[in-house]
């Protein structure tokens, strides 16, 4: 061959770095949040405003990964003028607006949201919930111990995760993750009305005869513990779940070129559990089935 | 391509492309993450096009399937290319500036008429010429593929014929439009890039090429052989002449994931001397002289692997390796200081910084930048450098930089196990979403709804066979025969069956499979096997013989 192949020196370094068409840049506008003057992206939500001024507005059903559907309340503030308190989650923000985060009228609604959750819902293993109530002074015993309740039995019916709706505050966020957010599998949804509302595989079916692929992705967004994966279920059952004793490592997944960040949650010598960031730019928070319960073969018996 | 062996684009790209050719992957269940980038890109208006002999699970969510026949890759591209010059879409002004070898490209497909396509591919016209016109009107496009394009005796014409395609309509070296091997392991990339390969260095240098060798030669103090190695299957053949009599293999169980598997089977016993480096006692290291118990890398150690898009990310030690086992790194400076050669402590950060040293596409990567930006893509030639988010755009600088792309003249060659009377189905092999490889690291876990090993059949050819669901059927090649219970599938036209090789100490399906490989890249047809169905009798004597050579692989492990 005299031509030499082009494979066989190395490409030439690009003159010009190869970049992204620039973003369209948005107009800024200028509100209040609690009286300071903070300035936001045309289209941003008040959620966002309010955390550019540097408040901590609670949330339970939202996640930046995935759409806002506003039906838990807790992001409530006061916009000056407005008849009803806003969901921050999913209310733009706009020019000139002012906006109370802590007004008596915010704090009231989110202590009666709060007592209304935790009244009818197991919020056991719900993080950071207990300080909420704290926060907001929350007394849901004060509607009676025969105060409505979901409670019911813990569905066990494959070796990946449980369900337990009893604690289940009907976010619909593993609605949205298993949606169009993430995993496009649509293998739930909530079924029923009112205060029987309930999320559900397809005519209740179990998980094993649904469409599920046991990805997790609703595990990872649930934000009280109502899925949770077997292993973590079983080891608080029997009371050796402690997080206080858990490292968690980041590495990337065995499996396929992908390139997945996992977080390996490790607990005596042993992975206890796997997720991934929400901030990771490859998953944001998503794995497949393989990543997220296929690590088990470093540990199992036989390598021993 | 184009001197770099990686993907050119961004996962981030595809979500703001306007057109997905999917060919030969079936990433719904092989990269799912990677599917949901692309189900974003489908959401915002990108038109997807699946190209698989099977309707997958991927291709339920195309808006154009393309059921070619197995292996006839090249026939069908070689028709989109031709159909797109006859309706003039091509990128003029790149294929004039950034290519080499456009005439005789387009004089050698010109016979590709839509019709000889569809009698080549088994793809109808329409759809030959809906794919072409989609992909070339598109402001930007992509095409993304995996093992039905690489697992061919012609797997490197086969990537060229797709290459052909982005040269023509300039679907390359821009945002958003690119070509891309999804990887599926999860270092293949890294492993090639640090030259695991028999022709290259790390870096991806040739080590032919002589100012490339010597830096290395430089940088370690020791001649380097000037000639390349052998790929995979070349070592078999080097077995089989008795050029090779001792291996070291680490991380692979070739008893199992090899094609023809009484061949490989013969071949690694006759070997003088076989060291198995796994996390297993695999199939493999049962017949090993040696067996080192390594780590699982990416758990159990520190280091580096490469993603589909270029992207260097650190593993890290989460538990340390039980027992005995030991970090591969420690492994393997251990055996240098034995051989006269201390290296000193392992550190896998200093051994990635030698890394930086000889790969210049390296050079800017360090840890803590790794740790600080969530991996980089490469290249990224100095500590300044962000990585390249796409490959190539040297091909749209005015003039071009470096040399030009140039198209490939590629001929039609089906499949080497030819379909006849006696072998009359098409055996094609794949992934499903649960299972991995050999099954050695997924078969760790209960998957629900995992089934096992089946033979996939159309329902039209079970009908014909007059088999049912669940029913045990002997299949049968040019080469061996398993037993497995017949699973029907409606993703599968007539003619096409399916196995995976997960399950191999159930059903050997790698018994069946060609070694038939492709002179470069050295990769077998698992794709395409020609085989017969046979129904058992009750009792069955022939039953009884296949279990008995199943028994006899299983007996190893």
């Amino acid at each position: 061959m005299t031509e030499t192949p082009i494979w066989f020196t190395p490409p030439p370094r690009s003159p010009r770095l190869p970049e992204a068409p620039p973003r369209e840049v948005r107009e800024r506008i200028a509100l209040e949040i609690d009286g300071e003057r903070v300035e936001v992206e045309q289209g941003a939500t008040l959620l966002d405003a309010c955390r550019a001024a540097g408040r901590e507005i609670p949330t339970l059903c939202y996640l930046e990964t995935l759409t806002p559907v506003n039906v838990c309340r807790i992001c409530v503030v006061e916009v000056e003028g407005a008849r009803v308190l806003a969901p921050a989650c999913s209310r733009k923000a706009e020019a000139g607006m002012k906006v109370a985060t802590e007004s008596p009228r915010v704090a009231t609604s989110r202590k009666l949201v709060l007592e209304l959750l935790a009244s009818s819902v197991d919020l056991s293993t719900a993080p950071g919930l207990a300080e909420l109530m704290a926060r907001y002074g929350a007394r849901p015993e004060r509607f009676g111990a025969n105060a409505a309740s979901v409670a019911q039995p813990v569905k066990v019916d494959n070796d990946l995760y449980v369900r337990d709706y009893g604690k289940c505050v009907l976010c619909y966020k593993c609605v949205e993750a298993c949606g169009v957010d993430a995993q496009n599998t649509f293998a739930i949804a909530v079924a029923g009305r009112g205060f029987d509302a309930g999320i559900s595989t397809e005519h209740d079916v179990p998980l094993p005869d649904s469409a599920c692929v046991y990805c997790g992705n609703c595990i990872a967004v649930c934000p009280t513990g109502a899925l949770m994966p077997k292993p973590e279920h079983d080891l608080r059952a029997v009371g050796r779940w402690d997080e206080a004793r858990q490292t968690r490592t980041d590495t990337i997944c065995a499996y396929c070129g992908v390139g997945c960040t996992v977080t390996l949650h490790v607990q005596d010598g042993a992975i206890v559990k796997a997720t991934s960031p929400f901030e990771n730019q490859v998953t944001r928070g998503n794995l497949c089935v393989k990543g997220r319960f296929g690590f088990e073969f470093v540990q199992l018996g036989r390598r021993r | 391509m184009f001197g770099a062996g990686g993907g050119t684009s961004s996962y981030r790209e595809i979500e703001e492309t306007d057109c997905i050719l999917l060919w030969g992957s079936n990433a719904r269940e092989t990269h799912p993450i990677f599917f949901h980038h692309l189900l974003k890109g489908v959401r915002s208006g990108a038109r997807l096009i699946a190209v698989d002999p099977r309707h997958t699970s991927s291709a339920r969510w195309a808006h154009l399937w393309a059921g070619l026949d197995v292996g006839s890759d090249i026939a069908l591209a070689n028709s989109v290319a031709r159909e797109i010059l006859a309706a003039g879409l091509e990128h003029k002004e790149f294929v004039e500036h950034a290519t080499s070898g456009f005439e005789a490209f387009r004089a050698h497909v010109e016979p590709w008429t839509l019709e000889r396509g569809e009698r080549e591919s088994g793809v109808p016209a329409a759809v030959i010429r809906e794919l072409a016109h989609t992909y070339a009107t598109a402001p930007r496009a992509m095409i993304c593929w995996t093992l039905g394009i690489t697992e061919h005796h012609n797997a490197v014409d086969n990537v060229l014929a797709l290459i052909n395609l982005a040269l023509l309509t300039g679907h390359v070296g821009r945002y958003g439009s690119g070509l891309n091997p999804l990887r599926g392991q999860n270092n293949v990339q890294g492993g090639g890039d640090m030259g695991a390969l028999p022709d290259r260095l790390a870096g991806f240098q040739h080590v032919e090429n002589e100012p490339l060798r010597q830096r290395f030669e430089a940088a370690w103090g020791v001649p380097i052989p000037p000639k390349k190695g052998w790929h995979l299957t070349g070592m078999f053949e080097a077995m089989e002449r008795g050029e090779l009599t001792h291996l070291y293999v680490l991380g692979e169980n070739p008893m199992r994931s090899e094609a023809d598997q009484h061949r490989t089977r013969k071949l690694l016993e006759g070997l003088e001397f076989l060291v198995v480096q796994d996390l297993f006692r695999t199939a493999t290291a049962e017949a090993a002289d040696v067996v080192l118990p390594g780590s699982a890398s990416w758990c159990e150690a520190e280091g580096t692997v490469t993603s589909s898009e270029r992207r260097v990310q650190r593993v890290r030690r989460a538990l340390p390796p039980p027992g005995e086992a030991r970090d591969d790194l420690e492994i393997l400076f251990e055996i240098a200081r034995r051989l006269g050669h201390d290296w000193g402590e392992p550190s896998a950060e200093r051994v990635w910084d030698e890394v930086r040293r000889v790969s210049p596409a390296h050079a800017g990567m360090s840890y803590a930048r790794l740790e600080a930006e969530g991996g980089l893509q490469w290249p990224c030639y100095d500590e300044e450098h962000p990585g390249e988010l796409f490959l190539h755009s040297r091909l749209w600088e005015r003039p071009v930089v470096g040399p030009r792309a140039p198209f490939h003249c590629l001929e039609h060659d089906p499949p080497v196990d030819r379909l006849d009377e006696e072998f009359p189905l098409r055996l094609t092999t794949g992934r499903r979403l649960e299972d991995f490889n050999t099954g050695v690291q997924s078969g760790g876990y209960v998957y629900p709804r995992r089934r096992g090993e089946t033979l996939d059949l159309s329902p039209e050819d079970a009908d014909r066979l007059g088999v049912a669901e669940g029913e045990r059927v002997r299949v049968r090649s040019r080469r061996g025969a398993v037993v497995a219970p017949v699973h029907i599938d409606e993703s599968l036209r007539p003619g096409l069956t399916f196995m995976t090789f997960h399950f191999p100490e159930e059903v050997a399906t790698n018994l069946l499979t060609i070694d038939a490989t492709d002179p470069v890249s050295g990769t077998a047809e698992f794709k395409a096997a020609a085989i017969r169905v046979e129904r058992l009798a009750a009792g069955d004597s022939a039953e009884r013989r296949d279990r008995s050579e199943r028994n006899d692989l299983v007996e190893a492990t």
